[in-house]
């Protein structure tokens, strides 16, 4: 973005703190110069923004996001004048337009930096990618709040966060019986099993060529469908959500690990066979660490499915805890921010569970070409 | 020299020397291996539930008789295959296809909803893509987020979002495709977002010595050589897109689809019922992904491909 632009992006952005003070805030709410408070907040975020348009080199984003981060301030504080939420006018808008404005061409002009010290471009990597995120969940909060949108159809990120932060005690007990008893467990069992079955498969062709398309036709198929007759044959607790975790994990790990342990190329192998190692010798050296990258890749697929996997298989029957039973019990009694709150969780622990399966990929093929850098 | 070269000849049994045989013999016997394993496994598995219900008729009875019970009882822990298959057929072909009994009624419904939101997804995913491919700035703020989501449980967002849309008074088949729309734009999009960039630097370049606009460029490169990575996260989407359309049907009570079936199957225990409608789901999935291997054969002769 050229310099011209962004300096007008950010007059405009002062031009907005500005008419926030001219136009009502809300139909029966003070204007802006009777709160010493936020129309101090308020005049700061402009002059900031003014101060950008004026530098509008390398420095106005950092100036240009801090005036933005205090127009954030400033209408979340409006916010808590019952006269303005819900009932919203067109000075409150005013503010929230500047401070997104704000946002995008400080977004704009990072995500267009180029050849920075190596320390400085992963900061910036991280940072834009977190202020787009904290923009979205600003927005969310704003618009929900100032139009008044009932709670039962969309809560404010807020409310749920408070909801997160109240309900710990809850939040644990759903997260061992979900994820610890039935995911985990099921998981290990799954890929486990998976992998033994390719190992007895890469031995024996015949089970190879009959198990791939099998495989392949399996993990193809909505397995979660099966989540109802697992319930029956193991009951309400965990056992039948690891099963459900079992099935629906096994056949990616097969495929995936069979398609592995045939990776290792010719040279290898003859190598191998000149050094007169044995069948397990060269299983244990060559044909497991050549399969690893897609033994992982398996690995990190699973990470996902089983999480899904649990999750709607208590939506078939559960204990009185557990993340998909929370979800679907706390939705039918309207209380979204609870849902919310465990949807936040099921998130947290899902990209959790895929971080670590990512880490112990990295400690473990740090050989593969795609990590030499 | 390579190993299989240096590999005494493989004495290969005379009729597994056609090609056929050769390819289908492993195959054949693993299904039926399977279809045995499940047979002795529904007899073991149904073998107390058959034998109580005897003694509690007080009528005597023999193993034979025991043994011919597990092959039909009526609502068995793990129904015998020929009482799955007969109660798909009869499912299938017993009813008029828009009997509520009939299972073409119920796969109609979710695929209804699963074709829709499938469309959608693919047209969403590939828009998403196509922005991230032209815009830097979305590529670096919004692209992280797409994976960091893939790794959410996206599936358990199904019921709020059934809740919500039914407040907002939307009811019956959008707020479903609407799941397997959200399911299925995420592989479409990194899948596509891979295929845009996916042409070598050196013919972006050649473009740019033509001065192609990049509208151009989209059209005559980025396009055509995204085909193969289309095809390839179509067919994972169309499956995700199923079993969206089939959990959306879950906490909706559900009148009627496959999910429907299958949540009324577990409540009342009707195994063979439930067994029948999983076996249409794959059936279901597997001409989905057929349909979309189809497109991607006729599409790839168009281009000259083989």
């Amino acid at each position: 973005m050229d310099r011209r632009k962004s300096q007008l992006g950010f007059l405009l952005s002062a031009g907005g703190i500005a008419l926030a003070f001219l136009l009502p805030l809300a139909p029966q709410a003070l204007p802006m110069i009777d709160r010493p408070l936020v129309s101090t907040i308020a005049v700061t975020a402009g002059g900031l923004f003014l101060l950008a348009a004026l530098l509008a080199d390398r420095h106005a984003a950092l100036v240009g996001l801090a005036g933005a981060i205090l127009a954030a301030a400033s209408s979340l504080q409006l916010l808590e004048d019952p006269e303005i939420a819900g009932s919203a006018g067109i000075g409150f808008w005013m503010i929230v337009i500047a401070c997104w404005l704000s946002v995008a061409i400080v977004l704009i002009n990072l995500a267009d930096l180029r050849q920075l010290r190596p320390r400085t471009q992963r900061a910036v990597n991280l940072l834009v990618p977190l202020l787009f995120g904290l923009t979205v969940f600003y927005l969310w909060e704003v618009a929900v709040r100032g139009l008044g949108v009932p709670r039962v159809l969309l809560p404010p990120p807020s409310a749920a966060a408070a909801r997160f932060a109240g309900s710990l005690p809850t939040l644990a007990s759903d997260f061992t019986q979900t994820f610890i008893r039935g995911v985990l467990i099921g998981y290990a069992i799954g890929c486990g099993a998976g992998l033994l079955v390719a190992i007895l498969a890469h031995r024996y062709q015949f089970l190879s060529r009959g198990l791939l398309p099998l495989g392949n036709f399996f993990s193809a198929l909505p397995l979660v469908g099966v989540a109802p007759i697992m319930v029956m044959w193991f009951g309400f607790d965990w056992p039948s959500k690891a099963a459900v975790v079992v099935l629906v994990t096994f056949f990616p790990m097969l495929v995936n690990a069979i398609a592995g342990l045939s990776a290792s190329g010719h040279i290898e192998r003859d190598l191998m066979r000149s050094y007169a190692a044995s069948p397990r010798q060269s299983l244990a050296k060559l044909y497991l660490p050549a399969a690893l990258p897609f033994i992982f890749n398996a690995l990190k697929i699973n990470a996902t499915l089983a999480l899904i996997g649990a999750i709607v298989a208590e939506f078939f029957g559960t204990p009185t805890q557990g993340i998909g039973f929370r979800i679907s019990t706390e939705a039918g009694r309207m209380a979204l921010d609870m849902v919310w709150a465990e949807i936040a969780l099921a998130a947290l622990a899902g990209m959790a569970f895929y971080g670590c399966v990512t880490l112990a990929e990295r400690a473990t093929t740090f050989w593969h070409p795609s990590y030499r850098t | 020299m390579t190993s299989s070269s240096l590999a005494p000849p493989a004495r290969v049994p005379l009729l597994l020397r056609f090609g056929v045989v050769e390819r289908y013999t492993p195959v054949a016997t693993m299904v039926l291996a399977l279809i045995a394993i499940w047979y002795v496994a529904s007899v073991a598995m149904n073998w107390t539930l058959v034998r109580d219900g005897f003694e509690r008729e007080e009528t005597p009875y023999t193993f034979s008789d025991v043994l011919a019970g597990t092959m039909e009882a009526e609502r068995p822990l793990l129904p015998a295959p020929h009482q799955v298959i007969n109660a798909f057929v009869d499912g299938v072909f017993g009813y008029s296809p828009l009997a509520p009994r009939s299972l073409i009624y119920h796969s109609l419904v979710t695929l209804s909803a699963t074709v829709l939101g499938f469309v959608l997804g693919a047209l969403f995913g590939i828009a998403l893509a196509l922005l991230i491919v032209h815009s830097r700035v979305l590529e670096r703020s919004l692209l992280p987020w797409i994976i960091c989501s893939q790794m959410v449980p996206v599936l358990a967002l199904a019921p709020i979002f059934i809740v919500v849309l039914g407040a907002l008074g939307l009811q019956g088949l959008l707020p479903k495709s609407i799941i397997s729309a959200y399911l299925c734009f995420f592989p479409i999009a990194i899948g596509m977002v891979k295929g845009f960039t996916s042409p070598d630097p050196l013919q972006i370049e050649l473009m740019r010595t033509w001065s192609a606009t990049p509208r151009q460029v989209l059209w005559k490169l980025r396009w055509p050589a995204s085909v193969p990575y289309l095809f390839a996260s179509l067919k994972v989407a169309i499956t995700i897109s199923l079993v969206g359309a089939i959990v959306a049907e879950l906490p909706t009570g559900g009148e009627a689809g496959i999910g429907a079936r299958l949540l009324s199957g577990s409540y009342y225990g009707q195994t063979v019922q439930l067994w029948a409608a999983l076996v249409a789901a794959a059936v279901l999935a597997s001409s989905l992904i057929a349909l979309v291997g189809l497109a991607e054969r006729g599409v790839n002769s168009r281009m000259g491909g083989h």
